[in-house]
């Protein structure tokens, strides 16, 4: 890793959180054409990726770990129904251990290092100054549960998906910082019922090809896509849960205000297959981009004009932008000459 | 790491029944994964000309993870698959595989679990068995087979399960008779069934008729063996032909010449490759087109989709 985690930062309060020239160069800006609608954006996560991007490893690091570690324990602490994992997902977790250990020391060797002699295993996170030897699969050998373990050490969400009958189940997972939805609502149901609150996608037939995609993904062939949406602040539990304590920011945003209020929230997500449990692994990285930001880049600044400008009013109001988006319309316009 | 094949080595070769031989697969280079219950591996096998691809279960238990382990019935009437398998491979042998799929795993929420396997469809349960037991799972096993040809790890598996092991060996006149092994069972029980179409038909009818949900009845899936056979392209934008082989996809053939397709998923499912067929019939293998698209027989995505005979002529 290139970018050395910062000191700790916040996304809630008074919202310390910033990004560096670095990490403003390597964000995964989401929208390759002038214009966004949805489409099965999936395709290879192949790695290693490009050096220095966010697609160069299964995981990604970068400066904000520690501030993102911080804030999960904020979470959790206050609500621990923010991980989940029903019974018959044990062996899932663990498979989520392993994967996830096994790249982070191959990825990152001067954070973290794992030495595993047959099932006993030894883990050191150098970041977090951990520590920690556990017989692998023996979940009373963890200081916590193992996906609660492990979640507590990785930017961005995960889902593990339970695969029956050519269906996914969402049956386990550690979801702190949604984009408006809750792991503890969507606990048990299948892909379609999941999601079903998007507009426009079902009927387009995305989420049929998407499934039959993803129920053939073999170990070790993980896909990925991006995802987005506006948040105001740079507030990564923007859940149902919490809806009191952010819902009102909506109502702050004005005309002058737009460059620091809005982020633009992307989200990588990345699909691999579990190999004893045959579960799938969905991880959600988040990164915050605050339009300040964005617009130092004079290409994006123009395509994210276009793109709010013609955004299908669906999707304005799925993604809860209604209150404020004519505002983001007309701040970005000031970067677009065709205007 | 990305992982789209793996080199092993075949570090034993053992008759399992008259017909059936076993194969022990140990990693060349990298470590074997670790793989589920009902997971199978396709193997490439470099016949005269072309390669050949089979999927075989793999029989191994899933937490033993130093070798894979397939066993191969030979089939005389194969494409020869099984027939390179018995005649060619040996102790030393080097070959291709892919990572584990599964499409057979158990539904682990199922109260009970009745296995059916036929002669060598009994691979899969293999690796369901030590899962089974480790989980403590409520089983039995149903194993039909002819001790002339088939009936492999039958002693064992008669001695390892007890009172959960049902075997019928034809050769002897042994029948097994379906309505008594599938009537009366709880709700929650749920049947898996691997072997010869027959009996995943008898299997099918019997369970229909006595009233089970569709969903409770489980049968042995394998990817296809992709992607298939060879063929020829025109390019007529481009003013050239190409020889799509066996093993790659005719969006690879098309990078391979230089010609560039935009591509995503290269799976069939995201859309963007789709190219214009001018002439020639096309073996759709999407899921991006619709039934009504296909037929008109004028696009392909042919990251998946190939020639259904001869060849095709492409707008590029
Ligand atoms: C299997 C892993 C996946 C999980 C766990 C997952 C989960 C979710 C969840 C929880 C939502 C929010 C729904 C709500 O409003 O409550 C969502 C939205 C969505 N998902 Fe997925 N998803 C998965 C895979 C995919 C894939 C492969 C696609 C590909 C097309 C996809 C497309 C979408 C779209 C288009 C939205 C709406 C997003 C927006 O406009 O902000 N999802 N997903
Ligand atoms: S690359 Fe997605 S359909 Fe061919």
């Amino acid at each position: 890793m290139r970018l050395h985690p910062k000191p700790i930062q916040t996304f809630r309060d008074d919202f310390s959180y910033s990004n560096s020239e670095e990490a403003i160069a390597r964000f995964p800006f989401p929208f390759p054409q002038d214009d966004y609608m949805y489409s099965v954006n999936i395709e290879p996560h192949v790695t290693p990726g490009p050096e220095g991007s966010v697609f160069e490893h299964l995981l990604d690091i970068d400066e904000h770990y520690l501030s993102e570690m911080a804030e999960r324990d904020i979470v959790l602490r206050e609500n621990a129904q923010r991980c989940l994992a029903m019974p018959h997902m044990d062996v899932a977790c663990w498979d989520l251990i392993e994967r996830a250990m096994t790249s982070l020391a191959a990825d990152y060797p001067q954070h973290f290092s794992l030495v595993r002699e047959g099932e006993r295993w030894t883990w050191q996170n150098r970041l977090l100054d951990i520590h920690d030897s556990f017989t692998f699969g023996d979940s009373s050998t963890l200081p916590l549960p193992p996906l609660e373990y492990i979640g507590r050490q990785l930017q961005g969400d995960f889902a593990l998906l339970d695969q029956r009958d050519g269906d996914l189940f969402m049956d386990a997972g550690i979801v702190t910082c949604p984009a408006d939805w809750s792991l503890r609502f969507d606990a048990g149901m299948s892909f379609s019922e999941w999601h079903g609150p998007v507009p426009l996608a079902h009927e387009m037939g995305v989420f049929e090809r998407a499934l039959k995609y993803l129920t053939a993904i073999p170990v070790g062939r993980p896909v990925r896509r991006l995802n987005w949406t506006l948040t105001i602040n740079a507030r990564m539990d923007s859940s149902p849960e919490t809806f009191p304590s952010w819902g009102s920011d909506r109502t702050t945003v004005t005309p002058d205000n737009v460059g620091e209020k809005v982020y633009l929230r992307v989200e990588l997500q990345v699909l691999d297959r579990m190999p004893r449990s045959n579960a799938l692994m969905f991880s959600i990285r988040t990164y915050l981009m605050s339009f300040d930001d964005l617009v130092t880049n004079p290409d994006w600044a123009r395509r994210l004009h276009r793109v709010m400008k013609t955004l299908p009013p669906e999707l304005v109001e799925y993604k809860g932008l209604s209150r404020f988006h004519p505002a983001v319309v007309e701040w970005l316009s000031r970067f677009d000459p065709a205007n | 790491m990305t992982v789209s094949k793996l080199r092993v080595r075949v570090t034993g070769v053992i008759p399992v029944a008259p017909a059936i031989r076993e194969f022990r697969l140990e990693p060349i280079e990298a470590q074997l994964t670790p793989f589920s219950a009902g997971s199978h591996v396709i193997v490439e096998m470099p016949g005269a000309g072309r390669v050949l691809r089979n999927a075989y279960s793999l029989l191994s238990d899933p937490a033993d993870t130093g070798a894979y382990r397939i066993a191969v019935r030979l089939q005389e009437s194969s494409r020869g698959g099984s027939k390179f398998m018995h005649e060619q491979v040996s102790e030393g042998t080097e070959l291709l595989i892919s990572p584990p799929a599964n499409l057979f795993a158990p539904s682990w929420q199922g109260r009970k679990h009745l296995l059916i396997a036929g002669g060598v469809g009994i691979t899969p349960f293999l690796s369901y068995i030590p899962e089974m037991l480790r989980r403590d799972a409520d089983f039995e096993l149903h194993y039909l087979y002819r001790s002339s040809q088939t009936g492999a790890y039958r002693e064992a598996l008669a001695d390892q399960l007890g009172e959960r092991y049902f075997g019928y060996d034809s050769a002897t006149g042994e029948r097994c008779r379906l309505e008594k092994v599938l009537g009366g069972r709880a709700p929650g029980t749920h049947v898996y069934v691997c072997g010869p179409q027959s009996l995943l038909e008898a299997v099918r009818r019997t369970a229909a008729e006595l009233g089970w949900p569709a969903s409770h009845i489980h049968f042995e899936a394998f990817a296809a063996a992709q992607p298939g056979e060879p063929f020829q392209v025109e390019l007529a934008a481009s003013r050239q032909r190409l020889e799509v082989p066996g093993e790659s996809s005719l969006l690879e053939a098309l990078e391979d010449a230089g010609i560039n397709v935009p591509s995503l998923c290269r799976g069939g499912v995201c859309g963007q490759c789709m190219t214009r067929v001018l002439d020639g019939d096309i073996e759709h293998r999407d899921s991006f087109l619709s039934e009504a698209e296909k037929a008109r027989q004028d696009c392909i995505m042919p990251c998946v989709s190939r020639a259904a005979k001869a060849g095709l002529t492409l707008d590029l």
